[in-house]
């Protein structure tokens, strides 16, 4: 059933319309993986649904329903709450910083009552809001006109600096990776881009000596010579090399994965559990998984080239850019390619709030495909 | 303003540019990721495979039982009893592997020097490998430690097998001790099991020279481990094969009564059956508890036993070479009977001269003995008749009669570290010093001082010959396993049944009124014994100690007083137990001549040589090879 234009232009679709219209095989795609990663959950654990396969189910089902949710509210809802959105983020971040409590030796974690809440998963959706609202009033001229690209700059630079005091250099990568990238697709000029490369590579010793902490030093002096401590740091990589490599062409199995199960790997269930899915399905089954993850970061390119909207197509590729910038870290650096920094793999990796996050972000993404035909002024404030 | 415009084209223009940029940037990455699994699973799959089993794969000794050390009537002298430990795997404990020790030194006894010890421990060897804590444990601790088990991360419990000797110090010379192997062990035998923490090595004695045998073979167990080194399960397993059985020629109750008599006194005492060569108790004190060197031995006592100045280390038995004294006149009356002198008749007034040296009777202080033949020259062992023989023979015949009675070299027991004592000859002294014989020397030789050094093995051997007539050798071992220890079947001595029957005449005159050991006689009538009493002078007792007041040896301090020798033989009619017995530095008169009286007559009544055997082979089934 065609939408009818003129009603989609301007978003007045029906529920059952927007039900219709919501993308099944991205959503396919996505149970697909997920599942994928309730299965490894239950290999890591032995063959077993505790602790961590049947909770990560659960919270899969919860996530689903939030991204269908957020997939049928109209794209111009989420252009009014962007900002709103993002402050909250802000303060939950600042109120870890105050009040969180101590987990894995960094703040990086708030409790509210009975929820244990990671504010900066949220602000990974809220930055990629913000900015695609603020980018969405501008022309490509007043991306790179200086005091104009200082309000982006500001946005992204104060998550990203409370999320690297916390200290969580991952999640800053991440969010400074989405606003960049944001930025880049908005048509910010090359004079800004290639000068900004050359003094990030100046920064790089810099940071080195005053920035970065002992433990992120070790990381990248173990990444550069894992044997150099084989029993000790560089255990994990050594580790997860052998557990990626033993699997071979077909890989030893389901529930045969012996790296894991012998508890050789370390944090098999969060962020090496893509060591443990090498080792059991081989190459084969890794080259499967890379091609569903490229026909999902497939489908979110043609969703945000198809937006009418420089919102929704910010919205969409600002998504689908964090969804691959997940794979593309943990990826590399559970194979040795680049140093461990703590970035688990998106809809495999266990932990709750990751999960709920990467959901609403491709419930965003649905919004935009649901809403494409919305055509939404640049100067609109997006009050509908 | 118009809703869209211009510049809303130019924006869609670039984001979509710029979009399909990224997306071939992203189509670059994923290219790596591909290239990069390419790399490990497909060019380097096989070595990583590896790598995993090898994680995965342990390869386990299982240690053999080590084979026991069993007396003739088949009492366990050395056996394997089940080892309850506490270990600890320092990567598993989550608290700190000193709390962990602590926590274990609040439910079991654990003295600083221990805990200490474990924390070394822990220090050297890798994260996942288990150290133990405390070994031996009772039954009771061991239940308490594992009751408490799920409160003590890091600590793991298992029973293992430990070595263990009933009797304690009471066979220590003679069994030796297992200990862990040190780096000359390991160098020496390329045994992979010597490498083993917790394999224990025979380090003295029977555990040492039958080490090879009673080690056994042993077995493999491939295991799966964890990253943890816990065992998850058995994978294959090649059985390990048990050590043999060594089975002793001991009376273990002679042996353990021998010990006890002598106890107190830094002594040594070996008995013989004089027709086979079997050693029924090899007794040297003090000894040492060999149980502590399984688990390791703690400083202090190990520096008590190798200070101690009775030397408990030394198997003073077959180590100990000492002059003979008048123990060596048995020899030197056979040596004067085969020479033509067994009428020779002596007049001893306390001295006699040689050259310009005056030589003294041990009895110058009563004026001699008087006239003296070869018969009550033994039975008062008079010096100066000995003298005389010496005198007469000169030291080749001398040397002849002693070797042939085994003197001056090792006896060949299947002991480790046996001295073989010392039988001079002129040749000898040349030799050594450069110094040609002189008859003084063999008038010292005469008496068993000089350079005349015999071990009480030796002695016991020489008392032995004389009282078979026949060329024995002490026996130790019976069988290994299934295997009959090969012998030399004694052979008649070189010496005439007079030369023989006069000797043991004399030494029998040594027990009855007028002998020197007649004090001691054993006084049960069919038990008599026959023997020959020793002093050995350590230490001449100087003109200013006797102006002083130190008369007699006892008054000395105790290592410089003499040391006192008995070799004797029973019964006297028809001999069949030898005994060898020497007491250091003795206060008391002749302790070891009453040691060895109610040694001989223990022997005699318990008669173990007579007793049937519990050996798996007899002798007779088996017979050895005869030499020559």
């Amino acid at each position: 059933m065609p939408l009818r234009p003129y009603a989609a232009a301007h978003g007045h679709i029906s529920v059952a319309d927007k039900l219709y219209e919501i993308n099944w095989g991205l959503v396919l795609l996505i149970t697909i993986i997920a599942g994928v990663g309730v299965a490894m959950l239950y290999s890591v654990a032995g063959g077993s649904w505790d602790p961590w396969a049947s909770k990560q189910a659960i919270k899969f089902v919860f996530g689903f329903a939030i991204m269908i949710v957020v997939a049928m509210v109209d794209i111009r809802v989420w252009l009014n709450i962007a900002y709103p959105f993002y402050a909250v983020s802000l303060l939950l971040l600042l109120g870890v910083e105050l009040m969180g409590m101590a987990h894995l030796g960094a703040q990086r974690w708030l409790s509210l009552g009975p929820l244990e809440l990671q504010p900066s998963e949220p602000m990974k959706i809220a930055i990629i809001l913000a900015l695609a609202k603020f980018l969405h009033g501008q022309s490509v001229e007043d991306v790179s006109t200086p005091l104009k690209l200082l309000v982006p700059l500001i946005m992204i630079g104060l998550p990203a600096a409370l999320v690297a005091i916390q200290p969580n250099l991952g999640t800053t990568i991440i969010i400074a990776l989405d606003g960049c990238a944001l930025l880049f697709l908005a048509g910010l000029s090359w004079w800004w881009i290639i000068p900004t490369f050359g003094v990030v590579a100046a920064a790089v010793p810099v940071a080195w000596r005053f920035v970065l902490h002992d433990y992120q030093k070790a990381r990248v002096l173990t990444f550069l010579n894992p044997e150099s401590d084989a029993l000790g740091a560089g255990w994990n990589i050594t580790q997860a090399k052998i557990a990626v490599g033993s699997g071979g062409a077909a890989g030893k199995g389901f529930l045969q994965g012996t790296q894991s199960r012998l508890n050789f790997l370390p944090e098999k269930q969060t962020d090496f559990i893509w060591t443990n899915f090498a080792e059991e399905f081989g190459f084969v089954g890794c080259i499967a998984m890379l091609i569903l993850f490229g026909v999902v970061l497939g489908y979110g390119v043609q969703i945000a080239m198809s937006a009418r909207s420089q919102f929704g197509r910010l919205v969409a590729m600002g998504v689908t850019l964090n969804f691959f910038f997940y794979i593309m870290i943990n990826g590399l650096m559970v194979m040795g390619l680049i140093p461990v920094v703590g970035i688990p793999m998106p809809l495999i990796s266990y932990g709750g709030t990751a999960l709920l996050a990467v959901m609403f972000g491709f419930g965003l993404l649905l919004s935009v495909h649901v809403h494409r035909q919305v055509e939404i002024p640049r100067h609109s404030t997006g009050i509908i | 303003m118009p809703l869209f415009d211009r510049k809303d084209k130019s924006r869609y223009a670039s984001f979509t540019r710029r979009t399909l940029m990224l997306s071939g940037a992203m189509s670059g990455i994923f290219a790596v990721l591909g290239g990069r699994l390419y790399d490990l699973q497909i060019l380097n799959g096989k070595e990583y495979m590896v790598d995993a089993e090898n994680n995965r794969i342990s390869q386990r000794f299982v240690f053999p039982p080590r084979g026991r050390i069993l007396d003739r009537f088949g009492t366990e002298l050395a056996t394997n009893r089940r080892n309850y430990r506490a270990v600890i795997v320092s990567e598993q404990a989550s608290q700190g592997v000193e709390t962990a020790i602590d926590s274990v030194g609040k439910i079991i006894q654990l003295d600083s020097d221990r805990k200490a010890k474990v924390l070394h421990d822990i220090s050297v060897n890798k994260k996942f490998a288990q150290v133990p804590i405390a070994e031996n444990l009772s039954w009771e601790e061991f239940a308490r430690i594992n009751m408490h088990l799920p409160y003590l991360p890091g600590v793991q419990t298992d029973v293992g097998e430990t070595r263990a000797y009933p009797y304690g110090a009471e066979m220590s010379h003679l069994l030796g001790y297992v200990a862990a192997a040190n780096q000359k062990d390991v160098e020496k035998d390329n045994d992979p099991l010597l490498a083993q923490p917790g394999f224990r090595l025979g380090k003295g004695g029977i555990e040492k020279q039958f080490d090879a045998e009673m080690r056994g073979q042993a077995g493999a167990s491939r295991v799966e481990v964890n990253a943890y080194g816990r065992v998850i399960r058995e994978l294959s397993a090649v059985p390990s094969a048990a050590g043999k059985d060594v089975w002793l020629t001991i009376d273990c109750q002679l042996q353990r009564y021998a010990e006890e008599r002598l106890a107190d006194e830094s002594a040594a005492c070996v008995v013989m059956d004089v027709e086979t060569g079997d050693v029924l108790a090899l007794v040297s004190t003090p000894g040492y508890d060999p149980n502590l060197f399984n688990v390791g031995i703690t400083n202090n006592v190990w520096q008590d036993l190798l200070h101690n100045d009775h030397k408990p280390l030394i198997n003073k038995v077959l180590r100990g070479a000492y002059p003979p004294g008048s123990t060596f006149k048995t020899a030197m009356a056979l040596a004067a009977m085969e020479n033509g002198l067994a009428d020779l008749q002596v007049h001893c007034s306390g001295s006699m001269t040689l050259g310009n040296h005056e030589f003294h009777c041990w009895a110058w202080k009563k004026g001699g003995h008087g006239g003296v033949d070869l018969h009550r020259g033994i039975a008062v062992s008079c010096d100066i008749f000995f003298y005389e023989v010496a005198r007469r023979l000169g030291i080749d015949k001398m040397e002849a009669a002693a070797r042939a009675l085994g003197l001056g070299e090792p006896t060949g027991i299947e002991m480790p570290g046996e001295v073989g004592g010392c039988m001079p000859g002129a040749a000898w002294k040349l030799a050594r010093f450069g110094v040609p014989w002189q008859p003084g020397d063999s008038l010292s030789a005469g008496i068993g001082q000089g350079y005349v050094l015999a071990t009480p093995l030796q002695l016991c051997q020489m008392v032995a010959r004389i009282a078979s007539g026949k060329t024995v050798t002490p026996r130790l071992v019976h069988q290994v396993g299934s295997v009959l220890q090969p012998r030399v079947l004694p052979e008649d001595l070189p010496f005439s049944q007079e030369s023989l029957d006069a000797v043991r005449q004399g030494m029998t005159a040594v027990c009855e009124p007028g002998g020197t050991g007649f004090a001691w006689r054993i006084t049960q009538p069919g038990f008599e014994m026959a023997g020959k009493t020793g002093t050995a002078q350590v230490r001449v007792i100087t003109k200013a100690e006797r102006q002083s007041g130190v008369k007699t040896d006892s008054q000395l301090t105790w290592n410089l007083r003499d040391n006192g020798l008995f070799v004797g033989f029973a019964p006297v009619g028809n001999p069949r137990y030898a005994c060898a017995c020497i007491v250091e530095h003795n206060a008391a008169p002749h302790p070891q001549v009453a040691a060895t009286r109610d040694i001989l007559l223990f022997a005699q009544q318990r008669d173990p040589a007579r007793k049937p055997t519990a050996y798996p082979i007899r002798a007779a089934e088996n017979p050895p090879p005869r030499e020559g």
